[in-house]
């Protein structure tokens, strides 16, 4: 008897901005299950206005939670990688959250917003994933709320992201590196992070989703261009952090992603730990490793093949992009560690040719 | 939308320009825009003979590559190298200085038998 498996409706959703988007001339492309603009008038436009000026991204699709009660630091000690206990009140901190094996299921920020209350800001992919492994981890003294839907988000990033800020705000202080601040305006709660993932100073910004538009539209106004996806994976590759789903994935540690320092083996005890202590002892086996290409040529991209000098196919990439500020091939590879020393040349296969890389130092894009 | 009236177009939104038994290759205005920021350019050997559909360049902008089909069978005879130092150059000029390949033609009636400028408006409405 042949088992008919129903297919899944994969329903797309929409970013409370998506109307914007559409009067902004963002062009559509589905990501992660949503509906997001790829890019407005220029990736390489896009990607220069964050690099020199100010841009935005609408982050709506990403996932948050809300974590409270008392303890909730010590138990998601247990269950993240990186040392809440380091967290001031007002704190933030980037962290990964390990399957059993210490492979990465998730990335993420969380925020101390007060003692015993924790906002984590999630992956869009892994928002349903996330909540169903902290929901089966989760002691009974402790709430975890997915208020995703009730957020718009926004990323305001460049030099001039801070100047954009206090355009709107000239009487909010925005917060210190990393940190995050709430607080009340037109009878709002707004709250903002100074975090982002394009390697320029800027903030996160979050507002209830039926005025997200208007605030979108405000920062646009104040200067900041919008940006869409497309920029926002050069930005980030350029400077080195992971996408996860590409360079992250369930079956690597964040040892070999080259993530070490977001995790504190000596904390204590937490899910993933024992499987990065032994990796440890042990030594790698690969690293994932920043490869540049030494001439012109073909844009690198996800999945192409990487080849050893001698013609061995090593490895794949798990990103790649003609980098708008080096104009060079850029990508990440995991590559076992004879071949991962700085300096090492190896190939990126492109449709049959080969175009020669060099292993670098991280990130591909230092500021100045 | 600029589409010259003295060219041939395909459905892939390619452009051809006959002259002899030689056909200039770019892709259209509509295109480019389309595909911005055109960062790379991959072009056909020359001598290589191809048969129309054959995938035979390859334009690639920051996000993706697009594959580019030769309109019709013939002998490619030259690429633009120009475009290996410039790329943008199918953006900013898409039926001038950005053209890709050029192809002698097996039969000018291929040629002849491409959309004209009118039937390429009405396919990109």
């Amino acid at each position: 008897m042949a088992h008919t498996v129903a297919p899944v409706s994969e329903t797309i959703q929409e970013s409370p901005l998506a109307a914007l988007h559409e009067e902004l001339g963002g062009k559509m492309i589905p990501f992660a299950g949503w509906n997001m603009p790829v890019q407005y008038t220029s990736i390489m436009d896009e990607h220069s206005a964050v690099r020199n000026d100010v841009g935005i991204f609408d982050i709506s699709h990403m996932g948050q939670f809300i974590l409270e009660g008392a303890g909730a630091e010590d138990w998601l000690n247990k269950v993240l990688t990186n040392d809440v206990c380091k967290l001031d009140v007002g704190g933030g901190q980037y962290t990964l959250m390990l399957n059993e094996n210490g492979g990465v299921i998730d990335d993420m920020i969380i925020y101390r917003q007060a003692e015993g209350r924790i906002f984590l800001v999630v992956n869009a992919s892994m928002i349903d994933v996330d909540y169903a492994w902290l929901a089966k981890h989760l002691t009974d003294e402790l709430s975890l709320i997915n208020v995703s839907e009730a957020w718009a988000g926004m990323a305001v990033q460049g030099p001039n992201a801070s100047a954009a800020f206090t355009k709107l705000f000239p009487e909010q202080e925005l917060p210190t590196r990393n940190g995050m601040a709430m607080w009340c305006c037109e009878g709002e709660s707004l709250i903002v992070c100074r975090t982002g993932y394009t390697g320029e100073d800027g903030f996160e910004f979050f507002s209830p989703s039926n005025s997200g538009s208007a605030w979108f539209q405000r920062f646009v106004d104040a200067g900041a261009k919008p940006c869409g996806l497309g920029a926002r994976d050069s930005l980030r590759l350029e400077v080195c952090y992971p996408l996860n789903g590409s360079d992250l994935s369930s079956t690597r540690t964040p040892l070999e992603a080259g993530l070490g320092f977001f995790c504190v083996l000596d904390k204590g005890g937490f899910i993933g730990r024992d499987v990065l202590v032994r990796q440890k002892e042990d030594g790698l086996k690969e690293r994932l490793v920043a490869l540049q290409y030494t001439g012109k040529g073909a844009p690198p991209r996800a999945h192409y093949e990487v080849f050893s000098k001698e013609g061995e196919l090593i490895s794949e990439l798990t990103s790649g992009v003609l980098s708008p500020s080096l104009k060079q091939g850029i990508g990440l590879a995991y590559l076992p560690v004879s071949h991962a020393k700085l300096g090492t040349l190896v190939d990126v296969g492109v449709r049959g040719r080969k175009f020669e890389a060099k292993v670098v130092k991280k990130p591909f894009y230092k500021k100045g | 939308m600029n589409v010259p009236e003295n060219l041939r177009y395909t459905s892939d939104h390619e452009w051809i320009l006959l002259e002899g038994d030689i056909a200039t290759v770019g892709i259209t205005d509509h295109a480019q825009e389309e595909l911005t920021d055109v960062v790379f350019v991959e072009l056909p050997d020359e001598g290589r003979t191809c048969d129309a559909q054959d995938p035979i360049a390859v334009v690639e902008s920051v996000k993706a590559a697009s594959d580019i089909y030769c309109p019709v069978a013939g002998e490619i005879t030259e690429g633009n190298i120009d475009l290996d130092g410039d790329p943008a150059l199918v953006n900013t000029d898409p039926y001038g200085a950005g053209w890709l390949f050029k192809v002698r033609v097996r039969d000018t009636a291929d040629v002849e038998a491409l959309m004209d400028a009118d039937g390429y408006k009405s396919l990109i409405g």
